[in-house]
This record gives structure tokens, C-alpha cells and sequence, in this order.
């Protein structure tokens, strides 16, 4: 007899929803609990804290939570873009998407609404709050079309100076528009730092181009003729213009549900909970900004990923009950440092103020400290909030040294990790300790930081403890007698910059040569390739000669990128995104004939997914013939240059932005590097080709070019930073050849070029003097190495072509070269066909067809 | 009965790089390793991505196991046993294999887990 399942339902789907869920799968709650989430927007939960990244980098993917694939698993379901209507408390249901749902227990996690005061007009179009991505989605576009319509800069508003405020500041003042901050208390983030902190922070703002008014209340909103906001008042009757308002003026606990359940409520709203996060229904819980809990509501995530994995203990027969929490926070605002700890406004009876403040260098710190000045208390860092990670642990505790040398600039060097008491928490997101972080080396063999991570769960929300725990970890490391290993794998104990550097100065040019004198064993999925990447850098052979063929991984390989049904994805090279009807027509008939899915990349080419391993000559046949060439978008390697239209076209370019990218995607293309490269060049300050978003990043000014380094998308994304203004064309490309060559010279396997700053002594600076003052006398070398790539630079697939040898490796079969995969199936969507899933493949295998448009497959 | 069945010449495998066959209606990847002369045949399908991909890994060694990477997402596997070496419970069948006057010959067995 089958044990029945009990039902937990989840309301909300946010970032406390999910470490529910996650916490129930851990623990393996799954296999006694069926758990259904059920959360109004379209997305899965995603990292509403990062929110103002995805203005960088606008793939709301990114933002996405932990694995995916935790909304896949058997007994777990998540309903998106489902509101619930209506708790049953009588009858144990919920009702959503017009039908009912049983529960045995109900946990409420629906978050906040954020605020909009009642000043008149807060109901205009350009009127928005800043709280979800689709929030932030429809702000960006507003902004952008009332910059096209207006032709010009758009004004923009923000009401409320606290975090998100200055969030949303930063955000509008990325997006071109020029920005006021309006709050009505006396100074900025009055809830964090005191009077003279929000001094020093207005400093900063105002000095990054936002204007900044205070002690100011907002009375009414103007619409202009096309009736959208146009003008914003104060009560003291100043006014400003106004084409987009964002209001951050705070959040309240989105309570209606509980309300109309008749659960209790706290005074001031949100849903009344006990310690172990029970309401006064004991089937219904709640957890995060919804919960009302010891007589507050805890707007912070940490606070709520506590009450998760208390909920989720409670679930299990546990007794964990909910101890309050750390309400620390660090942030990065318009890239100004802010952070706010422990007893930060000195409460305490008798404590006492140790103060830092250097106006001219935009810093305020403060550590409030006990009456006999010894033990911390709290404090809070604007401008350099460098010593939050070691102080913020420390609360409660002797400092152990003089409280001045933690906040002066060049201070004395904080207690390294070692230091640290065991019992102190270093993670506030995950309520991680230091003991646990060496016990995770002590007793789990965690010897990297990505083990560390995935065993104690630090560093995986914020981040910004992962510098402290790397510490812990290696000082932990040295205690054990284990060294710290900066080897590449197991076959070679040397870094990736020695073994590029072994291999430039040696004569070695094969991989056995390599691992025999430098390496042991056969190697592995890690070192071939990378020294397939050193060899192709400095141009020892065909990335697919003799031996070198050994070591590609499958994209090199095959010179497409692997998919997830075991095809390939073939991407033309489209130089800046430019190309002609002929051309646009000849990829869109080879996409035809071969039944091939069509899509538009965010790097300006197109894709062609779904070929099959042995279609890939044919295919690269026809496209060589078409005048294309490889765009090496399976390689560690120059991916596109993306560009505006510049000044050829846009009534605001002020140089040729087009031509630029172009002339720089063919010097660069096929370059091999530690990580993947993407430039781009925009044509004027507007930067519609988003070039900050990049490695290398070319604005034009009036003046000539100014190139930003180090900014990348992905999983991390970054901004680049200023590396050099007002260059000529051929001060740029040199300092792009140097500054490209010495990252693929010395960064580790798979860093990124922003890492790579970081990890470089001297960080930028040290970069900047290599590339443009020769500081270690290399200059000329790197130039030589780069003029080398460029002068042998051949297209990889007309070389593969013309070589019946290599040819024979995409045969799909030894004994059958040209026998199509038979498992492959596809079903249609939007007119174009996609792998199945494996319900769908269940179906088809068992006999339906599904047409799709290629006439002479058989696809099932 | 054991039955072998031929698949290609030795020297149609190119050393240390994965190639596809078809044995009897199985996908199946075969390895001939460059210093030991060795051939290994396991299973095509990755049990992890539900793809047949494994004759595209990179071959190499793990504290002197010869290895095969799964290239969709780096799982190595014993090339000798299929077992897989990043989880315990996941392994590869294996397909006996013997070079007979210069071809490679395939054991064709009945597959011992549902496919």
C-alpha cells in the first residue's frame, strides 16, 4: 500500500519561497510532503536583491535562484503567474487559477508591496515603483522611448532616499537620465546611518551627477498634454520637471489574504507569527516580509531564510524556532560603498562613538563601542566599506587591537580569519559561522571555496563574505598541514600563467611533450584544453593538427557549440552586427534547407540551432560559399563585437562606431583566451551597444575614444571600468592588443577579465602602466605576439573543408558516417522546432508524428 | 552465445578521441588509448543529459584511471568499468571489445539496465 503524500502549499514565490523549497528537498522532505508554490509573477523566483544588475545585464535568467531544476523534480510544482484568491481555512483549501487546492499545511510567504504615498498625480504614466523585474523592465522602457520622443536627456525623480531609492538613482542615471533624489527626512538613508554619514553620502551622490534634495515632501505630480508625467511639486512649492517618478518610499506586508482568512495581524500589519513562524491557524505558517514576528516585520532576506529553514524543520517534527536576526547590510550604491551593523546608531547606554571622516575622499566611519571601550557594538562605513566583512562578525566581541585602526585608510591590517572565535557568524544571509566553515575543511575535505560554498552554503546569497571565508578556509588549510593549491589539475601543478610561460619560452609545441616533462598521468577534461588555448595563443598550429585534436573539447572540436540534445549550434560571423540582404538571405536559406531553429543573439549575430554532427560540413559548405566565415562562438576566444549604428545613421553618433567594431572583430577574431571575449563600441555617450556591459568597451566622445575594461554579463555581471579617454584609433587598438594579450598571458583558466584585474597586484593601475607606460618592459613583445595573430589568422572551417582528414571526425557513426542520430525528436513551437521534452519524446516515440518544416527528415 | 560483431578498422579510431557506433542497434563510444593500445567501448547515451554524446568527451586519467569526460557536463567515467566517478550510483555499461586482424570487434550484449 502506497503511503499518501501530505500537501504543504506554498503562497509566494519569491527568494523566502524558494529556500523553503529547497531546504524541504535537502532535507528530503519531498519524499512525505507533495509541495505546490504558487506565485503571481511569470518567473520563477529570481534575486530581487541583484535586481538593479539586470539593467547591465538584461537577462532576467541570471537573476534566477539556485538550480533549476528544482522546480522539476517528482512532488514539486510551481505555478507561475497564479494568484491565489482565497484561503479556505474550514476546508483546507486554497483557490487559485479558478480551481481549488487542498492543503494540510499552508505557508504564507507573499512578501511586500512596495508604497506609493498619496500625493496626487502618483497615478500618471511614467509613474513606478521598484520592486520586481518586470518593474524594472517597463521603467528601462519608458526611459528609453521618452528619450527617442523627447530628443533629449529625461528627467527623472526618485522619492525616497533610503537603499532602494538610491538604487533606483543609480539605475535611472545608468540609463542616461538625469536624476533627483527626493527625501523627506534630513538626510539620506536615515535608517541606516546618522546625520553625518548621510552627509558624507550626499557628497558622493552628488558628485556622481545625481542632484540630491532633503527635508523635502512631495505634494502633487503634472501631466503634460500627452497627459504622462511631466512636472513634479514640493509642498514648499519649488517644482522641478519630472518625465519619470519612481517612488521608493517603502514596503508594506501584503497581508490581505491572511486578513480576509481572519487570521491575527500585528498592529502595524503583517501576518502575527510565533517563534516557530506559526499564525494563530496552526496549519498556516509564515515566513519572510509577510510575518509578523516578535514584534516586528523583518525586511531583509537573511531574516527570512531563517524562518524558512525553520518552517521547513517544523515540517520535519523539528522544534527550530526563529531567534531574530542579524539586520546588518551592506550595499553597493551607483558604486558607492554603504554599509550599517549591530547597535550602528549607539542606543546602548553609554557607548561610545569612535568617528573617521575625510570629506575630500568622500569617507564616513564609525564604530560604536561599549562603555569601556572594548567590546563592539556596531558601526557604520560610507565610502570604504572594506572592513565590513571582518567587523560585522567581530559585534559582541573585544576588538583586540585599537578601534581607530579599523577605520583609518592605510590602517593596520584587520585580525586575519585565524582570529576569528568559532562561533562567530560570518554569513548573515545563511547564519554560517566560522566554526562551520572550518569544520568543512576539518571534517568534509573542503580544500577550494567552490566545495566550501556548496557544504556550508556561505557566500551563496550576497556574497560579500566569500573574501572571509576564502580566508577561514586557507588559514584552516595551513592549520592542517594541506597546502593551498593554486595547481591546474592533477596532471599539472602549476598554475596557467607557468604554463604559459613554459610553453613560450620552451620549444615544447605538443601536449605529450608537455605532460612528460612537466606534467603526470594522461590529462584531463581541465588541462587539455587549456593548453590547447596556450598552444593556439601562440600560434603553435591548427587548433586541429595532429595531437592538437586530442585536445579540444567537443565545441573546438567539431568547431560548433554542443546543445543539449547532442547537436550543434552554427553561428556565422557577422562583423559589428553588419550585414547585407544577400548575406541575411543566404543564412536564412541554409537554416531552411537544413530545418534549423533561428535565433537573434544579444551579440548581434544569428544562431542556427539543431544541427546534427555529421550536417556540419555541409552546412559550413554552403556558408563559406556565401562569403561567411567561423564566428567561433564554441570557443574560448574573441566572441563579437557589438556596435551601434554610430554616426553613419543615429542623429547623435560622433564617430564611426560601426566601422570601429568591425576593423576590431577582424584584428581579433579567432584570438584564443583564458575565458571568452566580447567587445563592443557605441557611438556616443547614449551607448546603445552597451560597451560598459563588456571586456574591452569603446565610447566615443567628441574627442576620440574612451575604453573601459573588465565589464562583463553572465553569472556575475560586472560594469567595466575607465581605462584610457580620448585616444586616437591608433592609440586604441595598441592599447587593446596590450591590455588583450597580457590578460590571455597571465589570468587563470576560466577568469574572467574582471577577476582578473582584481587578482593582478596593482589591480587597474598596475594594468594601465603595463599598457601604456611599458612598466615591465614587455610592451613590444606583447605588440609582436599580437601582430603575429594577426598576420596567421585563418578561417577554421574553410582549412577544415579543404582537408579530407578532418573531414572523417563528423561522421555521426564509425560504421555508419552519415546515419542521423535516431533518438533525436523535435516538436514545434512558434512555427520553428525544438528538442522534446520527456513527456513529449515519451508520446512520440510511442507512434504520433509531429510535422515540422523539414520536409526530408524523419524526426521521429 | 557470444557474438562479436565487427565495427571499423583499428586505424579509422584516431588515439585518445572518442568515436560513435552502431553495434546491433546500440549507440556505443569507442576509446583506443595512445599509450596503452587499449580499446574501451561504453555506452553513447550520457545518463546525465539524455544525449548521445559520449564518444565527444575528452579522454585523459584520474590518479591513473583512464577516463572519459562527459562533454555535455564533465561527469569522467571509468573507461574500463563505466563507472561514473562523480556519483557513485551512475555508471556506464560496458561493451567487451578485441582487435582482430586490424578491425575492432564489439561484443554484442543483451544491455544489463533499462534503457
Amino acid at each position: 500500500m502506497m503511503t499518501q503524500k501530505k500537501k504543504l502549499a506554498v503562497v509566494g514565490a519569491g527568494m523566502v519561497a524558494h529556500r523553503l523549497v529547497e531546504a524541504m528537498v535537502e532535507r528530503g522532505a519531498d519524499e512525505a510532503w507533495d509541495i505546490e508554490v504558487f506565485g503571481d509573477e511569470t518567473r520563477p523566483p529570481y534575486d530581487r536583491v541583484a535586481l538593479t544588475s539586470f539593467f547591465s545585464d538584461r537577462d532576467p535568467e541570471d537573476l534566477l535562484l539556485g538550480d533549476g531544476d528544482l522546480w522539476k523534480r517528482p512532488g514539486v510544482r510551481l505555478y507561475r503567474g497564479s494568484i491565489v484568491s482565497r484561503i479556505d481555512r474550514e476546508a483546507k483549501q486554497i483557490h487559485a487559477r479558478n480551481t481549488t487546492f487542498d492543503y494540510d499545511r499552508l505557508v504564507l510567504a507573499t512578501g511586500s508591496y512596495a508604497t506609493v504615498p498619496p500625493v496626487e498625480g502618483s497615478d500618471l504614466p511614467g509613474c513606478f515603483v521598484y520592486r520586481t523585474v518586470d518593474d524594472v523592465a517597463e521603467l528601462r522602457a519608458w526611459v528609453l522611448d521618452r528619450e527617442a520622443t523627447l530628443g533629449r536627456k529625461v528627467k527623472g525623480a526618485v522619492v525616497g532616499g533610503g537603499l532602494l531609492g538610491l538604487e533606483a538613482a543609480g539605475a535611472l542615471t545608468a540609463l542616461g537620465a538625469d536624476t533627483t533624489v527626493v527625501e523627506f527626512a534630513d538626510w539620506l538613508m536615515p535608517l541606516q546611518v546618522d546625520q553625518a554619514g548621510g552627509g558624507a553620502l550626499r557628497r558622493i551622490i552628488e558628485q556622481l551627477g545625481v542632484s540630491v534634495r532633503t527635508s523635502t515632501a512631495t505634494s502633487k505630480l503634472r501631466a503634460g498634454r500627452d497627459g504622462k508625467v511631466t512636472r513634479m511639486q514640493f509642498a514648499d512649492g519649488d517644482k522641478i520637471p519630472a518625465d519619470v517618478v519612481v517612488f521608493a518610499t517603502g514596503v508594506r506586508p501584503r497581508d490581505e489574504l491572511a486578513r480576509e482568512a481572519g487570521l491575527e495581524l500585528g498592529e502595524r500589519g503583517g501576518v502575527l507569527a510565533d517563534e516557530a513562524c506559526l499564525t494563530s491557524d496552526e496549519s498556516i505558517f509564515a515566513i519572510g516580509e509577510v510575518a509578523h514576528i516578535a514584534g516586528r516585520v523583518w525586511g531583509l532576506v537573511g531574516p527570512g531564510y531563517s524562518m524558512a529553514e525553520v518552517v521547513a524543520d517544523r515540517l520535519l517534527g523539528g522544534d527550530a524556532t526563529f531567534e531574530g536576526a542579524d539586520l546588518s547590510t551592506k550595499l553597493k550604491l551607483l558604486g558607492v560603498d554603504v554599509a550599517s551593523f549591530g547597535d550602528a546608531f549607539a542606543a546602548t547606554n553609554g557607548s561610545l562613538e569612535v568617528v573617521y571622516a575625510d570629506p575630500t575622499a568622500g569617507v564616513y566611519k564609525k564604530l560604536v563601542m561599549s562603555d569601556d571601550a572594548q567590546t563592539l557594538l556596531g558601526g557604520m562605513l560610507v565610502g570604504d566599506a572594506s572592513a565590513y566583512t571582518n567587523l560585522r562578525p567581530m559585534v559582541g566581541r573585544a576588538l583586540g587591537s585599537d578601534p581607530t585602526a579599523w577605520l583609518l585608510p592605510e590602517g593596520m591590517e584587520p585580525p586575519s580569519g585565524s582570529s576569528l572565535p568559532d562561533d562567530a557568524n560570518v554569513c548573515s544571509c545563511n547564519n554560517v559561522t566560522a566554526g562551520t566553515i572550518r569544520g568543512a575543511v576539518t571534517d568534509h575535505q573542503c580544500t577550494d571555496i567552490a566545495a566550501v560554498k556548496q557544504c556550508t552554503k556561505a557566500g551563496t546569497s550576497c556574497g560579500s563574505c566569500v573574501s572571509l571565508v576564502k580566508k577561514l578556509m586557507e588559514n584552516q588549510m595551513a592549520e592542517e598541514g594541506l597546502e593551498v593549491s593554486t595547481a591546474l589539475c592533477e596532471h599539472f601543478s602549476v598554475t596557467r600563467a607557468q604554463l604559459f610561460d613554459i610553453v613560450r619560452v620552451s620549444e615544447i609545441s605538443t601536449f605529450s611533450e608537455l605532460i612528460d616533462k612537466h606534467g603526470t598521468g594522461r590529462g584531463c577534461d581541465i588541462c587539455r584544453p587549456v593548453v590547447a588555448s596556450i598552444l593556439a595563443s601562440l600560434g603553435k598550429g591548427h587548433v586541429l593538427e595532429g595531437e592538437n585534436a586530442t585536445l579540444q573539447d567537443t565545441n573546438d572540436h567539431v568547431m560548433a557549440n554542443l546543445q543539449k540534445d547532442g547537436t550543434y549550434s552554427v553561428v556565422p560571423r557577422i562583423p559589428g552586427g553588419e550585414v547585407t540582404p544577400a548575406g541575411l538571405i543566404a543564412i536564412g536559406q541554409v537554416a531552411s534547407d537544413f530545418g534549423l531553429y533561428t535565433k537573434i543573439t544579444g551579440g548581434q549575430r544569428i544562431d542556427l540551432f539543431g544541427a546534427r554532427i555529421e550536417q556540419l560540413p555541409e552546412i559550413w559548405k554552403r556558408l563559406v560559399d556565401a562569403g561567411f566565415e567561423s564566428g567561433h562562438a564554441y570557443g574560448k576566444s574573441l566572441r563579437t563585437v557589438k556596435s551601434c549604428v554610430g554616426q553613419s545613421w543615429c542623429r547623435y553618433g560622433v564617430q564611426d562606431s560601426t566601422t570601429l567594431a568591425i576593423d576590431l572583430e577582424l584584428r581579433y577574431r579567432g584570438l584564443r583566451s583564458p575565458h571568452k571575449l566580447k567587445l563592443a563600441v557605441s557611438g556616443c555617450a547614449r551607448e546603445c551597444a552597451e560597451a560598459r556591459g563588456k571586456d574591452v568597451g569603446i565610447i566615443a566622445t567628441d574627442k576620440g575614444w574612451n575604453l573601459y575594461v573588465g565589464g562583463n554579463g553572465g553569472f556575475t555581471p560586472r560594469h567595466a571600468q575607465l581605462f584610457a579617454e580620448d585616444l586616437t584609433t591608433e592609440e586604441l587598438v595598441q592599447a587593446i592588443d596590450r591590455f588583450l594579450m597580457y590578460y590571455i598571458r597571465t589570468a587563470d583558466r576560466l577568469q574572467r577579465t574582471a577577476p582578473w584585474l582584481e587578482s593582478i597586484e596593482g589591480g587597474i593601475d598596475a594594468v594601465r602602466a603595463v599598457v601604456f607606460e611599458d612598466s615591465l618592459g614587455i610592451a613590444a613583445d606583447l605588440d609582436a605576439a599580437m601582430a603575429a595573430h594577426v598576420d596567421t589568422y585563418e578561417d577554421e572551417w574553410a582549412a577544415t573543408l579543404a582537408d579530407e582528414k578532418k573531414l572523417l571526425r563528423f561522421a555521426s557513426f564509425v560504421n555508419a558516417p552519415e546515419t542521423p542520430d535516431p533518438d533525436l525528436v523535435y516538436v514545434e513551437e512558434r512555427g520553428q522546432r525544438r528538442p522534446a521534452d520527456d513527456e513529449e519524446r515519451a508520446v512520440l516515440i510511442a507512434g504520433a508524428t509531429i510535422p515540422v518544416r523539414d520536409q526530408d527528415e524523419v524526426t521521429v | 552465445m557470444t557474438q562479436w560483431e565487427r565495427v571499423c578498422e583499428l586505424d579509422a579510431l584516431v588515439p585518445d578521441r572518442g568515436a560513435a557506433a552502431l553495434v546491433a542497434g546500440h549507440q556505443v563510444a569507442l576509446f583506443r588509448l595512445s599509450d596503452s593500445g587499449e580499446v574501451h567501448a561504453v555506452d553513447h547515451l550520457d545518463p546525465f543529459s539524455q544525449a548521445n554524446v559520449m564518444a565527444r568527451g575528452l579522454v585523459g586519467s584520474r590518479k591513473g584511471v583512464p577516463t572519459v569526460a562527459s562533454p555535455m557536463h564533465k561527469q569522467s567515467f571509468d573507461l574500463r568499468t563505466g563507472q561514473c566517478l562523480d556519483d557513485p550510483e551512475v555508471s556506464l555499461q560496458v561493451w567487451p571489445t578485441r582487435v582482430a586482424d586490424g578491425w575492432v570487434e564489439v561484443q554484442v550484449i543483451a544491455r544489463s539496465r533499462a534503457a
